[in-house]
This record gives structure tokens, sequence and C-alpha cells, in this order.
């Protein structure tokens, strides 16, 4: 065995080597975002086999079979109902769900209002790339207006989502934004989103250059990166009502960090108060 | 057959013949959501939209629930409406579907045929639209990009037939169709247009007592798609599968008149028949995998082997009778299925043929054939074989193994 053989990377464990290489295109900020998480992990020395990775469809939704951890693959847009079932039927794991604009917020888009309005202790990290990537580019529910897509050939006409305040509205306790350019803010605010009790949620805005840059005169991910450099500002508990993703600017930051009784612990409570009633 | 008219010929994978179609017959509404093998569809169809060659309004959805549920009321105030999906895409629409058939929506839908989860996998088989096959739309399953191109412009008819008005599936399989090219021979705009004519409806009698044509239109207020509790619900159900019974002979009607324009058919519209008058082996296949059958099938006859095959175009309705009567003098027939009915004896396509042959005096050997599943490839060798199988079942005059696996680890 060569001395380089032997050398085995510091992260090889929260990784599957089995199913490397990723699937990801050069300049995709999908590899950012898991590096970022694994960082993280890392840093909280987070016990592995406590630890449960939910994804939908789309490119990000490798991301359940990249780590290292039990992981389900869900169908599209179901990672959310999925982590649900998983955080009832064993409340003490950490359920994170990874997955995409368009699988949590098109197809999967009433899971995530749900989850959150009831406050189920599930982690929530979304890949925006704005569009559909894997399918080869349609418009989604975050496409900015006149964007060009394979379904807008001559730019979108509908409104986008603006992520950060639909989770603050629909009542996460934690909601934070940041851009791939972002990457020790991301893994600081992956950190909080995991010590976190109740439904958190992290939007990170992240480049597509092979298939949304390249329609939006942004070719490579560094022109992707760019525009983040050039667009985002740091706004710690700014309105996430003025949030909006437009071109001259992309506000990040975190935008709410709140503490309330989470639905697992409400359950708890309330079976035990009938218990307790039918016993006296 | 010669063609009435000139034809120009395209390089054009099943997904664009879908597309193309589309375009040309004219469609009001289209509601999709992007889903793989399908996307290509609506990703043309959208390029048409944008480059104002139709007249369509067009959204992407946020689910394929949406999407059909979009084109269900699109059509239901008269509109021609399209879309496509595959897959989970189709699964997530169940319950839509059935909506669709029983409003007698004519929505046209084009299945680029996929695997389903779990485990996840983006290639073909025909899991997708056999789980479907009971809910009220009618599933004509195509054997080459070009019999997607003439099975969309026909489906409008037939959907929109005033003694049928069923929702109709084309169903190709996905990738060997929806992505490979062909050279397919397309009308002009205005054949199409005058082929597929603008929507008719029948008239019905309105709550006020007055006749109206049957869509929604403020003039002539109805309701569609009400309760109908135990005292009329059964009616409406028998009503449908008097539709599909219709449907029998429009799909006949529609596919000869197109068939008289075109030069093309495909066998009499429901079952294409290939060296079945002396046959005394055949398979029974839907879909593309008939295009390797019958190339196996010309090496046997250049052999000297009576072997034929029956595809069926049309699963729902059944051509039940045109089965016997195309299976006559068969003395063995293997069915060949890419879906799974689990826990059932054999695949739907097993089970729909054997019950057909039930009836008939003479039982043929009849065994069933579960392949390609989740895009896995069969080989010409490998439908020798099935073809070699049943030679040997008519020498030892019994069958071993009813139900067998094509090409599978076991
Ligand atoms: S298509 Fe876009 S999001 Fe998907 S892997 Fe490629 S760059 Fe990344």
């Amino acid at each position: 065995m060569t001395e380089t053989e032997a050398f085995e990377h510091p992260f090889a464990k929260y990784l599957r080597a089995a199913m490397m290489p990723h699937i990801w295109c050069s300049g995709c900020g999908n590899g950012i975002i898991l590096n970022a998480f694994v960082h993280a992990l890392d840093e909280m020395q987070m016990d592995l086999n406590k630890l449960v990775v939910v994804s939908g469809i789309g490119c990000i939704g490798r991301a359940a079979g990249y780590t290292n951890v039990d992981s389900f693959h869900t169908t599209h847009g179901r990672p959310i109902a999925f982590a649900t079932g998983v955080k009832l039927a064993k409340p003490e794991l950490e359920v994170v769900v990874i997955s995409g604009d368009g699988d949590l917020f098109a197809i999967g888009g009433n899971h995530f209002i749900h989850a959150a309005r009831r406050n189920i202790g599930i982690k929530v990290i979304c890949a925006n790339n704005f569009n559909y990537g894997m399918t080869g580019g349609q418009v989604g529910p975050t496409t900015p207006l006149e964007a060009l897509t394979t379904t807008t050939p001559y730019g979108n006409i509908e409104h986008p989502f603006n992520l950060v305040h639909l989770a603050a509205a629909s009542g996460a306790t934690y909601v934070a934004r940041w851009t791939t350019l972002h990457v020790r803010m991301l893994a600081i605010s992956i950190k909080k989103l995991l010590q976190r009790e109740g439904f958190s949620f992290i939007e990170v805005v992240s480049p597509c250059p092979e298939i949304f840059g390249r329609r939006n005169k942004m070719r490579t991910g560094l022109e992707m990166m760019e525009w983040f450099r050039k667009a985002s500002v740091i706004e710690n508990f700014s309105d996430p009502a003025k949030a909006e993703i437009t071109p001259e600017r992309i506000v990040v930051g975190e935008f709410v960090d709140v503490e309330k009784p989470t639905y697992e612990k409400l359950l708890h409570d309330k079976m035990a108060q009938i218990l307790k009633e039918s016993e006296d | 057959m010669k063609s009435l008219v000139e034809q120009k010929v395209l390089a054009l994978n099943g997904d664009e013949a879908v597309a193309y179609a589309a375009k040309q017959a004219d469609v009001d509404v289209v509601a999709a959501y992007p889903i793989t093998p399908q996307t290509i569809i609506v990703e043309r169809f959208s390029e048409y939209v944008a480059n104002g060659e139709v007249e369509t309004a067009f959204i992407c959805t946020e689910s394929e629930h949406s999407a059909l549920t979009a084109c269900l009321a699109a059509s239901l105030t008269g509109a021609r409406t399209f879309t496509a999906s595959a897959s989970a895409g189709l699964a997530l629409m169940h319950e839509m579907l059935f909506v669709t058939s029983g409003c007698r929506a004519p929505v046209v839908m084009a299945i680029a045929n996929r695997a389903l989860s779990a485990p996840i996998n983006i290639h073909g088989d025909q899991s997708d639209t056999m789980a479907q096959r009971d809910s009220g739309w009618i599933q004509i399953y195509a054997e080459n990009a070009q019999e997607v191109y003439d099975s969309v412009i026909q489906a409008f008819r037939i959907a929109e037939h005033p003694d049928v008005l069923l929702p109709v599936m084309v169903c190709l399989d996905g990738f060997q169709l929806s992505h490979s090219v062909e050279n397919v021979n397309v009308f002009p705009d205005e054949i199409v247009k005058k082929f597929v004519e603008v929507r008719r409806f029948p008239k019905v009698l309105t709550h006020e007592g007055k006749l109206a044509l049957l869509k929604l239109d403020p003039e002539n207020p109805m309701t569609m798609g009400p309760l109908a509790f135990p005292n009329y619900y059964f009616e409406f159900k028998r009503q449908q599968e008097e539709a599909m019974k219709n449907a029998l002979e429009v799909i006949r009607q529609v596919h000869d008149e197109y068939a008289r324009i075109s030069g093309r058919n495909y066998g009499d519209g429901l079952l294409d028949y290939y060296y079945l008058e002396d046959a005394e082996i055949a398979a029974v296949c839907l879909g593309s995998t008939a295009g390797t059958v019958k190339t196996v099938v010309d090496e046997l006859r250049a052999e000297g082997v009576k072997a034929g095959l029956l595809r069926i175009r049309t699963l729902r309705p059944l051509p039940f009778e045109g089965i016997q009567k195309a299976l006559e003098n068969v003395k063995a027939i293997a069915v060949m299925d890419r879906s799974m009915s689990f826990g059932g004896y054999g695949g739907a396509v097993f089970h729909e043929v054997r019950h057909a042959l039930y009836d008939y005096d003479k039982h043929p050997f009849t065994v069933n054939y579960i392949y390609g599943l989740g895009g896995r490839d069969t080989s010409p060798m490998q439908i020798r074989e099935i073809y070699r199988d049943l030679q040997e079942i008519l020498e030892k005059n019994r069958v071993e193994t009813p139900i067998r696996y094509v090409g599978l680890r076991e």
C-alpha cells in the first residue's frame, strides 16, 4: 500500500465512498452545501447513529445517498412528510431534510407549510437553484421573473416564492438564508439549525450553471458566484417579507430565531395529561 | 397503402412526435409538470407557445395532481386539453384520473412509460399505466415514434366523439420511444386541423329544462361532478362502461379514416396482427417490444417456423373478441408483461389474454413472460428463447413453468 492510499480524509466517515464520484455538474453548489453540512456535523461531533437524512427528487436529492447515515430518498415532494413520520416514531433522532426548491415548495409545498405550522422538530435545508435542474431546467416556484428556462423561453411571468418569508409566515422557529458563497456562515447556521428544537429552515441560494446559469448569462459556477458576491447583503433579523431575491439584491442572514413548544412535546404532554386524567 | 396527402419526414424522438402532434391538433390548454422521461414533450410544447406557433394557454403547475385538475376543468369548459406525464407523476394524478373519466372530460394525455418507486428508477416499464388501467381512461400503446404521432392525433377524435367522451392516454415506452430519434412522417398542419375538427358537444337537458351543450357555460349553467349517492352513482358508472364499449368501434373508425389519409395502418386500430393466420406459436405484447418481436418472427419464418405476434394496441377498452379471434388457431401463446401484478397469477396482460381465451372451446397453452422491468434490455436472442420455449411446450404437450422472467438474476 502506498502512503497516499493509506491516508484517509478526515471527513471520510460522513460520506459513502461507494457512491462517489457524485453526479453533480462542475460548478454546481450542491457539493458546497453537503460540505458545509458535513463540517457542521464534524464540529458538533454529531452522533451519526442519531442522525437521519431525508431527501426528495432533484439533483440535491442525492445527498441522502451520499451521507453515511440512515437515510431515505423519497418520491418527489415527500421528504417532509416522510421526515414527519420518522420524527414521530423516533423523537430522539435528529431528522434533517435536504432537498431542492421544486421538491419542497412546488409538488411538496403543502407539507412544508404544515410541518412549519405545527412546529414539528425537523430541520430543512433547501438548495434553491431557481429551476428544475435535474429534469433539464423547467420553470419552478423560485424562478425569478423574466428568467429564461426551457418552459419559459421568452422569460418567466410567474412571481416566485420568497422562501424565507414563507417559512417565517408559516411558523418556522429558525429561518436563515445564505448563498454558497457564504460557506462559513452556512456551516455555523447549520450547527444552529441542528441545535434548535422546533421546525427550522435554511435556504441556500445555489449555483446551477449547467442548466439555469447558461440560459441566464451565467455560464459557469464562477459567474453565478460572482452574482451572489455582488448582490448579497447580510442583514440579520431584517424583515423576511422584504427579502425577495432580485438580480440586484439577495438579502442573506438569519431572519427568525425563536423558541416555541414543538409538536412532539405538546403531543407527549397531552398524552400524559389524558392518561393522568383517566387514572384520577 | 398509399397516402392521400403529401407528408414531410422529420427526425423526431417519441416525445417530440407527441409535442408535434399536439401542436397540430389545435389544443387550447396545456397544464403540465416536469418528470423524466416525459419532459421533452412539455419543453417542445412550451417553445411552440413562446414562438406563437400555437394559440394555447400553457401553465407549468406545481404538481401533476394540479396539472390534471387544471386540464379537467379546462376541458369541462369546452377547451381541447392536453397534458403529459409518467411514473410517479401519473400515480400522483390517480385521484383526478377517476374524476376526469367520471366527468366524461375528453382530456388527452401522453405517458412516457416509466417504472415506479421504490427503488427509484427513471427507466422504462409499463407499471405506471398498468396500475391505472381501471381508471376509466382509454389506453393506446404505440410501437414506434410514427405511431406515437398518429395516435396522439387520433386520440383527440376518439376522446371527443359524442358516443365516447372519455379521456385517452397514449403510452410510449420511456427512453426506447421517448428518447429515440426516428423518421416520422408528418402531415401539413391544415390536414391535422381538418382531421381533428373543432370539438363537438352533445346536447343535454339542464336543471332548468333547457337543451344545452354539455360544457360549463354561464349562459346555460350546469353542475359538473356533483354528489351521486346510492340512488344514482351506479348508473353513472354503467354509462362509462357503455362509453368504453362504444369506443371499440370509434377507435376502429378513426383509425381507418386516418389510415386512408396517411397510408399507415396499425392492424385494425385495436390489435395489430403479425403472421397470425397460420401461426402455431405466438407472442402477445404491447408497445415498442413488438418491433423486436417482429424482427424475430421474420427470422423464424425464414427458418420455416410458424411464429406470429399479436400486439395489443388498445388495452382499454380491451378488444376481447378480437383477441379470441386472433389467437383462434394458435397452439401455444407467450404473453409478455412489462409490469408486475404483485400477488396475482402473472402480469396484467396475461390476466386479460387468458381471460379472453377462457370462453373459447380450444384452450391453447398460455405462458407469461415478465420482462424489461426498470428499463432492463430485452434482446432478440431472449425473444427467440421465448419462441423456443413455446416449441418445447408443444413437443412435450405440457407447460412446466407458467410464469417466467426474462433475463432475471435468480
Ligand atoms: S443541473 Fe444544476 S443543480 Fe443539478 S447538478 Fe447540475 S448544476 Fe447542479
